[in-house]
């Protein structure tokens, strides 16, 4: 809960009221849309706890999608069974099924590393490697096997410029990746990710550790990401959802509660559930 | 007092004081020995004396006074003393008369009223032999196939010159003794081992008899002509000596054939001294052992203890973090593992003289007998591997040092920050890749430390070793000029056994005491060196992780 209530009273660069300004003019439906991410009756359960229960919901392609829900919803639980990143966890089971294009992502013949090269992640509090700018990015290449000199280069300065940090690291990019700034970081980690030239790009609550002006300026980089990835972004902050997602996902206690464009999920909830949590009753 | 106790104050003195304590030992240690046996290089003074016997007869002495003490005078008096005087306690000094084949001891202890004043004559002369230790006397004349060349105040320069000459012959003698026919008889002893192998291989026919047969002739030959050589060389350096008269009033000839420095230490200056100084100090720590090892240098020492520890460290690196490794990120949590890493951190615990007995058990005889049997057939029944040497002794302190790699690289492990694996396994790195690219360069600093802690253990563990390869004086050094070079089945001289033999087994502990003591003190600094090495090395990897803490 904490973490919902700082960055709620967090000044951003847009209030509530301007954003959902916003949404008025915005339209779209997601059955219209090409399907990305689907999952059918997805029921997910640590050791004997139920984290996710029998959820469905299809993430169309090249949009940002976005998940909110009080702490404990099982939002990240289900960012993270779209890149299997849930197998770690040693008493993790799922049952139900995961496609991404049409493809059953828990099938036993999929190679989970190949996956995750095509559903990048980035995670909650920014995790550079302790190696240079230019490593960093070119880590995902090099696990590849990519090893001449001229690609990596390309490569690199297409991902951070992508993440929009070229111009702040391009004279050094053999410091340390640790010793940028939070916010730099952050998106140090998106050109990691983009890099790979992934198909999704998944995002756990990237803004939670920055301070409102990173936090924008990472925002601005989503809006503009969305036109050549497939974006899904769990987060705390309402406004954020608001700001950046063309459709919002409600999921209270593991269940998906309700599921609409942007739109129509804060103008209009369907359920009585969302309309008390948009509207600060509960959560 | 509550109020006091409340403050905190106590806990500040009383942590401090133990840093304190600790503090002092330590430079008590390092102090003692650096004090005993640094001095020790320093040209003693040599004092005249004379001694007055119970019967009144009196008797010149002739020696440096290495260490005096406060005894009560009726210990002395029933020990047969005739003091005159009645205070209770008085003085009584240790002087090292020399000259043990003269007079028969070395170290004696006088009581001081029965000395009459301690002079120090500028022309006492101190002779430092291969041979008997030292010898001290006024300087007579230096001779030539026993014909006199020079006396008096013309002797000492004349001298000089030829304990020169003679010190350079004897250099000489030593490196041809050493490898010229040294390399002969590696020729004579490699011949001797094909020719055996072929005879067990029953391929000795009549061309490998006449070609083998050839070259050791030629071996023998070469042989035959550096003896002739050496005679040459033995009869050069047995030419001069010197004269001189001992204490006794007796004058006695010293060959310079056996001398290795002559010097009047009562005539030198601070500048001289100080060159005198280094130059012994060096030479103690590059030169070999002599006379049971209670002369000399200890350069074999130095170099067996620092090969091994490197060698220890090349064997127990892989094996300990490998382990660590396995447990740390593929074993799970289940009891069997948990009872893995009870008996893992148990085993830092063992007596290291039992490692010693399983290295000898299992390595020596077991591992190196098989070997023998399997590839050195031909030398039998002389062991190669299977006999204790450098390499069955690193191993031992592997496994000895295996405990503290392995849980200092586990808790390296634990302590990499779970977002960076998942951040590298987002990226589609395998798990396998993840170790390789991410955890294990995090971790190395860790296992650094336990390198660090290992070598500190290795360097100064001396029980097991003497079980699995140490030995008094090693003819060898285990790294030579002769193919394969690194010659890992010799044995060695380590310095932890070379102060106990020369403290405790030798048969001149007074002359070695000194001995002890710097050889204590250098193995201390072999020790913080080897540390500071892998220290710096550390400090260094972990420089590139320095940020990480907040993850």
């Amino acid at each position: 809960m904490t973490n919902m209530n700082t960055t709620s009273t967090k000044p951003t660069a847009m209030n509530m009221g301007a954003a959902l300004e916003r949404l008025q003019g915005s339209t779209g439906d997601a059955s219209d849309m090409p399907t990305c991410l689907e999952t059918k009756n997805l029921n997910l359960y640590y050791g004997a706890t139920q984290a996710l229960m029998d959820v469905s919901v299809q993430i169309p392609k090249l949009s940002v999608t976005a998940f909110i829900g009080p702490s404990g919803c099982g939002k990240s639980t289900l960012l993270r069974c779209f890149n299997r990143m849930n197998d770690l966890v040693d008493n993790c089971r799922i049952e139900g099924k995961v496609t991404l294009d049409d493809d059953d992502i828990y099938h036993p013949s999929v190679k989970v590393a190949l996956l995750r090269r095509r559903v990048g992640m980035v995670f909650q509090k920014p995790n550079p490697f302790p190696k240079s700018i230019f490593e960093n990015v070119a880590y995902g290449l090099r696990i590849m096997g990519v090893k001449d000199k001229r690609t990596l280069t390309e490569t690199v300065e297409r991902a951070l410029r992508g993440a929009a940090l070229w111009d702040e690291v391009k004279d050094r990019l053999d410091t340390n990746g640790l010793s940028l700034s939070g916010g730099q970081q952050q998106r140090l980690v998106i050109a990691r990710a983009i890099a790979l030239e992934p198909e999704v790009l998944l995002l756990d609550e990237p803004c939670s550790a920055l301070d409102p002006i990173a936090t924008a300026k990472v925002e601005e980089l989503l809006v503009e990401l969305k036109n050549r990835y497939t974006i899904v972004i769990v987060t705390h902050n309402m406004q954020q959802a608001a700001r950046v997602s063309d459709f919002t996902a409600f999921m209270h206690l593991g269940e998906m509660v309700e599921f609409a464009d942007t739109n129509t999920l804060f103008l209009q909830p369907k359920m009585e559930r969302t309309s008390d949590y948009i509207t600060g009753r509960f959560g | 007092m509550k109020e006091w106790f409340k403050s905190g104050t106590p806990w500040v003195w009383g942590t401090a004081g133990g840093l304190a304590v600790a503090l002092v030992l330590v430079f008590g240690v390092l102090w003692l020995t650096a004090a005993r046996g640094l001095t020790y290089f320093w040209p003693a003074q040599v004092a005249e004396t004379t001694f007055i016997e119970k019967d009144g007869s009196k008797i010149r002495l002739i020696g440096e006074v290495r260490e005096h003490e406060e005894v009560s005078v009726r210990s002395l008096v029933e020990s047969g003393f005739n003091i005159p005087g009645d205070e209770k306690f008085t003085t009584r000094y240790l002087l090292k008369l020399g000259n043990r084949d003269v007079s028969g001891f070395d170290f004696k202890w006088y009581p001081a009223p029965l000395l009459t004043e301690l002079t120090y004559p500028k022309d006492l002369l101190t002779v430092e032999r291969r041979e008997w230790g030292n010898f001290y006397g006024h300087l007579k004349a230096v001779k030539e196939n026993g014909n006199v060349v020079a006396e008096g105040e013309a002797a000492m320069p004349e001298l000089e010159k030829r304990v020169a000459r003679a010190r350079q012959l004897f250099d000489e003698i030593f490196r041809t003794e050493k490898q010229d026919i040294g390399d002969v008889n590696y020729t004579l002893e490699q011949l001797r081992l094909k020719e055996r192998k072929l005879q067990l291989e029953g391929k000795f026919d009549e061309a490998a008899k006449q070609s083998i047969e050839s070259q050791r002739m030629a071996a023998n030959g070469k042989f035959a002509e550096i003896q002739l050589r050496l005679e040459k060389l033995r009869a050069e350096i047995g030419r001069d000596s010197l004269s001189a008269e001992v204490m006794d009033g007796r004058v006695v000839d010293v060959p310079l054939a056996k001398v290795s420095e002559v010097y009047r230490a009562n005539a030198m200056h601070l500048g001289d001294k100080l060159g005198f100084y280094f130059r012994k100090l060096y030479a103690f720590g590059t030169e070999d052992p002599r006379e049971a090892n209670t002369e000399g240098g200890i350069f074999p020492a130095i170099f067996g203890t620092v090969m091994m520890v490197i060698l220890m460290s090349i064997l127990v690196m892989p094996l300990g973090v490998m382990a660590a490794v396995y447990m740390r990120e593929y074993a799970g949590h289940g009891p069997l593992i948990r009872v893995i890493r009870i008996a893992v951190n148990n085993l830092a615990g063992v007596p290291s003289i039992v490692y010693g007995v399983f290295g000898l058990g299992f390595f020596v005889y077991f591992l190196g007998g098989n070997i023998d049997e399997l590839f050195f057939r031909e030398a039998l029944p002389a062991p190669t591997f299977g006999s204790p040497g450098i390499l069955w002794a690193s191993l031992t302190l592997a496994i000895l040092t295996l405990p503290v790699v392995i849980v200092a690289t586990e808790e390296g492990l634990a302590r990499v920050p779970q977002s960076l694996r998942a951040g590298s396994l987002a990226l589609g790195a395998t798990k396998a890749e993840t170790l390789w690219r991410t955890v294990l360069p995090i971790a190395s600093p860790a296992m650094m430390t336990g390198l660090i802690l290992a070598v500190a253990r290795a360097a100064g563990e001396t029980a097991p070793l003497m079980l699995v390869g140490v030995v008094k004086l090693a003819p060898n050094l285990p790294l030579d000029g002769h193919f394969p070079y690194f010659h890992l089945e010799r044995q060695f001289m380590h310095l932890g056994f070379h102060i106990y033999d020369v403290g405790f087994q030798s048969p001149n502990v007074e002359a070695a005491r000194p001995l002890v003591y710097a050889t204590a003190f250098l193995l201390v600094l072999v020790i913080v060196a080897l540390n500071l090495a892998a220290v710096s090395l550390r400090n260094r990897l972990r420089e590139n992780y320095r940020g990480l803490e907040g993850m």
